[in-house]
């Protein structure tokens, strides 16, 4: 298991590296002067910020050192500073991303509440009235998109009883209940629209698993339903839902994206938006690694939870 | 004598085959459609009617998109204006019907765009293998890894300045659409490649490929003749898909004003910044663009899971 975990880990380098020399290239694909547009966004820029900006990112070398010294900063965790606040990428992301990470966990927690019950619902009662009305959500979950309905739960309640989620980000020490209130709408939409491929998933696997003849063995030995499907159907059939819920990651982070700016959470998709309306180039790229990297490293941890849910599969 | 004789008996043990006349493959998917998947056939005639919509756009709309003062100011739907107007006047049934226009040219162009791609790296990674199938994988491996949004707003971030000196500054044929075109064909593309590429593979193990194999079939029509033809499911399949997808992207883009340039009516842009603080005063300008959109969405998703089924059972993945 141990060489198993290097192995996957040694394996992302070069997956990582490759986002690195991406995320690199972002800057010097910029068509046009970079500084010149970096100064052009800022009416208040000077002469010193103009000197201070090339100098920063480094630009007069040649493009491979250029890459050498990128790479050097990034392990050391410099991703290079805002050209406008000044402040350093890496402790903005430090502040931001806690609270990207607990409102992308917020919503994949709901989606899976939501899902894997209706899911195991639905394809345990196949084609009765619940299983249409389960598969119906789930398709129109797939389809609406979040800010969509981030706009109608904003534009209607307060329109009709004048209610209206919070919209002003509250921190843990406004106290524990009015933080994660703070993020429970969102995360729900969030979650509701991952829900809908997690719910398919789960559906498909458990027809497929509750065929198979250990569980009319199990169902002969007179276990009762709810041991058959949650401690012999549910666990084979997670595997392949498992992977979904892995990939939904780097969709929830497009959520993020989406829903922060909706509703003024202080996250890192602001921050990346807000960073491309500026032109603030090394705000961008050290948000674009990072994202990714987060990705790679999740999907590993993905792969290395089959092995708990299936003794079978074997690490080597 | 004899002989004639054995013939006629072996005539006769001959089993008899009701000759049916074989339908054309894709008439008879249409009909398998039409009769074994309502909520397929619901999706494909969702689609047709915004394809129409596109299309006869400047017959269908009642007034020019982008007309200020078509009617007051947020005028609530009427036999006037079907789905109101908004805080210029714009009649808003006209800028959702020229929204399907937009939609349409940048799905269905973005798809161009990722089955060219798709197909070819599909194609010689699985078909010729080697080294060039591993450098791609791991090429591919990646950009799967890279979150799709955030592919998509780097790439427009980067993008922003820049001016295409063969397309124009404002409308569909501009340089942020190309953009977006190009970004959405790569990103689908390269992730679709290897389920192109999967298919490839096992197709290449078939027996009649080694029969064509053996009687001398060259690269070229090998892969024209025999490898084309039977990954054609898998490509319509993802092209179905990808269009509503697409479609979504380019909402979203737009919704976050990265998208197509403002002189532009789209679903998307309808709901953006400037539109929400219009909102709470006339909710028609949330509803209707998010309706079309979701609907757009939905009746691709719908027929292209019913293709999926229909062309091929082994791509089902829930």
């Amino acid at each position: 298991m141990t060489e198993y975990v290097i192995r996957r880990l040694l394996l992302a380098i070069p997956t990582v590296l490759l986002v690195m020399f991406a995320t690199f290239m972002l800057l010097r694909l910029v068509p046009g002067d970079l500084v010149e547009l970096m100064m052009a966004e800022n009416p208040y820029a000077t002469e010193e910020d103009r000197a201070r900006i090339e100098r920063e990112l480094g630009l007069d070398k040649p493009i491979p050192q250029q890459f050498a010294v990128y790479l050097g900063k990034v392990l050391r965790g410099d991703f290079g500073h805002s050209p406008w606040t000044g402040r350093s990428v890496a402790s903005e992301l430090q502040d931001r991303l806690p609270v990207t990470v607990e409102f992308g966990f917020m919503a994949i927690l709901i989606g899976l509440i939501i899902a894997l019950p209706v899911g195991i619902l639905s394809a345990v009662r196949q084609d009765t009235l619940a299983d249409y009305a389960a598969r119906s959500f789930a398709i129109l979950a797939l389809s609406v998109p979040y800010f969509f309905t981030a706009l109608l739960l904003i534009v209607f309640p307060s329109t009709w009883w004048g209610w209206s989620p919070p919209l002003t980000y509250k921190p843990w020490s406004a106290g524990p209940i009015d933080h994660l209130y703070y993020y429970f709408w969102p995360a729900l939409l969030l979650g509701v629209g991952l829900a809908g491929s997690v719910m398919r998933m789960t559906r498909t696997m458990m027809l497929e698993v509750l065929r198979q003849d250990y569980i009319r063995t199990a169902w002969a030995k007179g276990l009762r339903e709810r041991a058959i499907i949650t401690r012999h159907a549910l666990k084979n059939a997670l595997i392949p839902v498992v992977t979904i819920v892995g990939l939904q990651v780097g969709t929830a982070l497009g959520g993020t994206i989406i829903l922060e700016s909706i509703f003024n959470i202080p996250g890192v998709g602001r921050y990346f938006i807000g960073a491309i309306f500026q032109r603030d180039y090394p705000s961008v790229q050290g948000v674009v690694l990072v994202l990714a990297v987060i990705v790679v490293l999740v999907n590993i941890v993905v792969d290395l939870t089959y092995g708990w849910l299936d003794p079978r599969i074997r690490y080597g | 004598m004899a002989q004639q004789e054995r013939a006629t008996i072996a005539e006769a043990q001959a089993p008899q085959f009701e000759l049916r006349r074989q339908l054309p493959f894709y008439v008879d998917v249409l009909r398998r459609l039409v009769r074994e998947k309502p909520l397929g056939l619901f999706g494909g005639a969702l689609v047709l009617l915004i394809a129409i919509l596109a299309v006869t756009a400047s017959w269908t709309a009642p007034f020019e998109p982008n007309q200020l003062g078509a009617g007051g100011r947020l005028e609530a739907p009427s036999t006037a204006h079907f789905f109101g107007t908004d805080n210029l006047g714009r009649d808003v049934f006209s800028r959702i019907v020229w929204g399907a226009r937009i939609a349409m040219f940048v799905g269905f162009a973005a798809v161009v765009v990722a089955t060219f791609i798709s197909v070819a790296l599909g194609l010689l990674s699985g078909y010729f293998g080697g080294w060039f199938d591993i450098l791609v994988q791991r090429l591919v491996d990646a950009f799967i890894a890279f979150p799709a949004l955030v592919f998509l707003l780097g790439v427009v971030a980067v993008f922003r300045d820049w001016q295409a000196p063969f397309l124009q500054r404002e409308g569909v044929f501009s340089t942020p659409v190309f953009i977006i075109i190009i970004s959405l064909g790569i990103l689908f593309g390269v992730g679709q490649s290897r389920i192109i590429r999967g298919a490839v593979l096992s197709v290449s193990q078939a027996t009649y490929v080694e029969a064509a194999r053996a009687i001398g079939v060259g690269h070229t029509r090998m892969i024209l003749r025999h490898i084309l033809p039977n990954v054609m499911a898998p490509i319509i399949t993802l092209a179905t898909l990808g269009l509503g997808n697409a479609i979504l992207a380019e909402a979203t883009l737009s919704f976050l004003g990265l998208g197509v340039p403002p002189d532009v009516p789209s679903w998307g842009g309808m709901l953006s910044r400037e539109a929400r603080i219009h909102m709470t005063v006339g909710w028609w300008l949330a509803v209707f663009p998010g309706v079309a959109l979701s609907a757009a969405v939905f009746g691709f998703n719908m027929l292209g899971d019913a293709l999926r089924d229909l062309l091929d059972p082994r791509l089902r993945t829930g």
